[in-house]
């Protein structure tokens, strides 16, 4: 036998003792694997009816060749640019008010010294983040209906009742305070966790050299944290063009007199696509952003390895 | 800052009482919402047109509850959601499992490349039309699966799993391996009774998530029977608004008292706001373990 014989034979006999001794891994791995294929990977290349034409019955992939029609069409189509537009402009009014807000309220939590109120704090702020999107945005609507309490403190002032939810201009600000409303105590558990992390003997070393309360804070915790937060507001910057995650609160929300404000890219391709039929160019807006998407989010990635040494995976 | 002995300024003292105070608006704010639903749900439809109803019960009634539970549709759609969460819960455990474990076993070949696999689908993902194509096309529609399926397995889940087996004292496989055990018999009698607490976090995530989806449902289950209680509750509540909405199937579309709306929410939302005090730790934990990696 030559060596390359020998050799490919000691290679199947290694081979077989490894699966002799790993296959029941593998066996495990079989069903998530088709899994991820089937429900994950397929509808990845399904993308490909941006670029064909689909009709429905028909073949998922499409049955011929329309080129970059739906992109251009797109292009030039006002009601994407102002999906696009209320998507960017709802994702930055959030993150500017959530973001320091939660900061803040995380600092504020740390504060408290006794620790079954802040327990109770804790558990009281973060349950609206288990409640179904369902109930919150039906919360809202009982909230701000005519007869509800909030119109009921604007008739004592002698005001006129407001048809929030049936009013563009009152839409995003609906989105913002219900958004920070529903995670502002859930988003303080990665800050906790970082302040819990840090070393008690600096705080001890801040109060030998006569730092104040205040001082300790700002001059260790903050700068202890620092990390945590530049992460987080990497990864959230990366992800502004997203409009999938505000999907169905958006979805139960908002209503054609407030489209103007309120419609997002994600709604944007449900409607065309679910409701008005037009799959193939549904998908072509879809597959724009969720390209934007990746990209941003892959920079937002590097560039927060680079800047705090972590990211997300 | 425990330990640290701080002599108190007045300023901090000033501090303190303006923090108890934040503290105190902020869980007002947080709980109001619920017990205006509450509320509402105790009075009679005419005290809410009339907009009296502001923390407490107006004419105090239990007819509400009475007629909402007497009535077909609400028990149906809620006995489909615990069947759902259920099966479902049960499924995802499995499955991620059968992920998670052998993805742990970082000398396992091809282990790196599923891992970048499955993160992939993260970042990128078939958007929404061409899955909902293909769900039709399998017909995976109409029945349980339209419902479990599309969250059955989630990446975010199976590497907060994977993290937590990987912490597992190594010694211990290795002796069960001398003993002659095979893998899947490793992480049945070793690795499983071992892996509790991240298998409650992890039941948790998933029967809560399904217990709150209504959207899988939406796009999947045409029949109406099948509804579980959170499609519903959107029905009844999306038909009381002023305008068309596009995104309705139903020819649903008359005014719901808002006594019922509201009687309907607290329903939904009771068995979790029940159990959630007892839980949230484990979901602080799950979400520690995998929030930021360094």
């Amino acid at each position: 036998m030559s060596n390359k014989k020998i050799e490919n034979s000691t290679k199947s006999l290694k081979f077989k003792r490894y699966m002799r001794k790993n296959w029941q891994y593998y066996f495990l791995l079989a069903i998530p694997v088709i899994y991820y294929i089937v429900i994950r990977y397929i509808p990845m290349a399904g993308n490909i009816i941006a670029f064909r034409r689909y009709r429905a019955g028909h073949s998922i992939f499409g049955d011929e060749w329309s080129g970059f029609k739906y992109f251009k069409q797109f292009i030039g189509d006002t009601s994407f640019w102002r999906a696009f537009r209320n998507t960017l402009m709802l994702n930055v009014f959030y993150l500017v008010v959530r973001f320091p807000i939660t900061l803040i309220f995380a600092l504020l939590l740390n504060e408290i010294k006794n620790l079954h109120w802040k327990k109770f704090v804790q558990t009281v702020s973060y349950l609206p983040h288990f409640i179904s999107i369902v109930i919150i945005t039906g919360m809202i609507r009982e909230l701000l209906s005519t007869t509800g309490p909030i119109n009921a403190l604007i008739k004592h002032f002698g005001m006129e009742p407001i048809t929030f939810i049936a009013q563009a201009k009152y839409f995003p600000a609906i989105y913002v305070i219900s958004g920070v409303w529903q995670n502002l105590g859930w988003g303080t558990i990665l800050y906790l966790a970082a302040i819990s992390n840090i070393n008690p003997s600096l705080y001890e070393a801040a109060e030998v050299d006569g730092a104040s309360h205040f001082q300790r804070v700002w001059h260790v915790t903050i700068p202890c944290i620092m990390p945590t937060i530049a992460t987080l507001l990497i990864l959230d910057i990366g992800g502004l063009v997203g409009s999938g995650a505000a999907f169905e609160k958006v979805f139960l929300l908002y209503n054609p007199m407030t489209y103007e404000t309120a419609d997002i890219i994600s709604t944007y391709v449900y409607r065309l696509g679910l409701y008005s039929g037009n799959y193939s160019y549904a998908t072509a807006v879809g597959l724009f952003e969720g390209l934007l998407n990746l990209i941003l989010l892959t920079i937002a990635n590097k560039v927060s390895k680079r800047v705090t040494g972590s990211s997300l995976w | 800052m425990a330990g640290v002995k701080v002599r108190e300024s007045t300023g901090y003292i000033v501090f303190k009482v303006f923090n108890t105070l934040i503290m105190l608006v902020v869980c007002a704010a947080t709980l109001y919402p619920f017990l205006y639903l509450v509320a509402q749900s105790f009075s009679s439809e005419q005290a809410i047109i009339m907009g009296k109803v502001s923390l407490f019960p107006v004419d105090f009634n239990i007819t509400t509850y009475k007629s909402v539970l007497e009535k077909g549709e609400f028990l149906r759609s809620y006995k489909n959601t615990i069947v759902y969460v259920i099966i479902g819960t049960f499924s995802a455990i499995v499955f991620s499992c059968c992920m998670a474990y052998p993805l742990s076993k970082s000398e396992l070949k091809g282990s790196k490349f599923l891992m970048k696999f499955i993160i992939f689908t993260m970042y990128f993902g078939g958007g929404l039309i061409p899955t909902y194509v293909l769900m039709r096309r399998l017909n995976l529609v109409n029945t349980i699966r339209g419902f479990v399926i599309p969250s059955l397995l989630s990446t975010y889940y199976i590497i907060l799993m994977r993290s937590f087996f990987q912490n597992i004292p190594k010694d211990l496989e290795e002796a069960a391996e001398i003993d002659g055990l095979s893998p899947i018999g490793i992480f049945i009698k070793v690795v499983f009774p071992l892996s509790m607490p991240i298998i409650a976090t992890m039941i948790l995530f998933n029967a809560v998530g399904y217990w709150n989806n209504w959207f899988h449902s939406f796009l999947y289950l045409d029949k109406k029977e099948m509804w579980p209680v959170a499609y519903y509750l959107r029905t009844i509540i999306s038909g009381a608004t002023t305008s068309a909405d596009p995104g309705e199937i139903s020819a649903e579309k008359m005014q719901i008292a808002a006594n019922i709306r509201s009687c309907s929410m607290v329903l939904m939302a009771l068995p979790i706001i029940c159990i959630y005090p007892f839980v949230q730790k484990y979901y602080v934990q799950g979400m520690m373990l995998g929030g930021v990696k360094e």
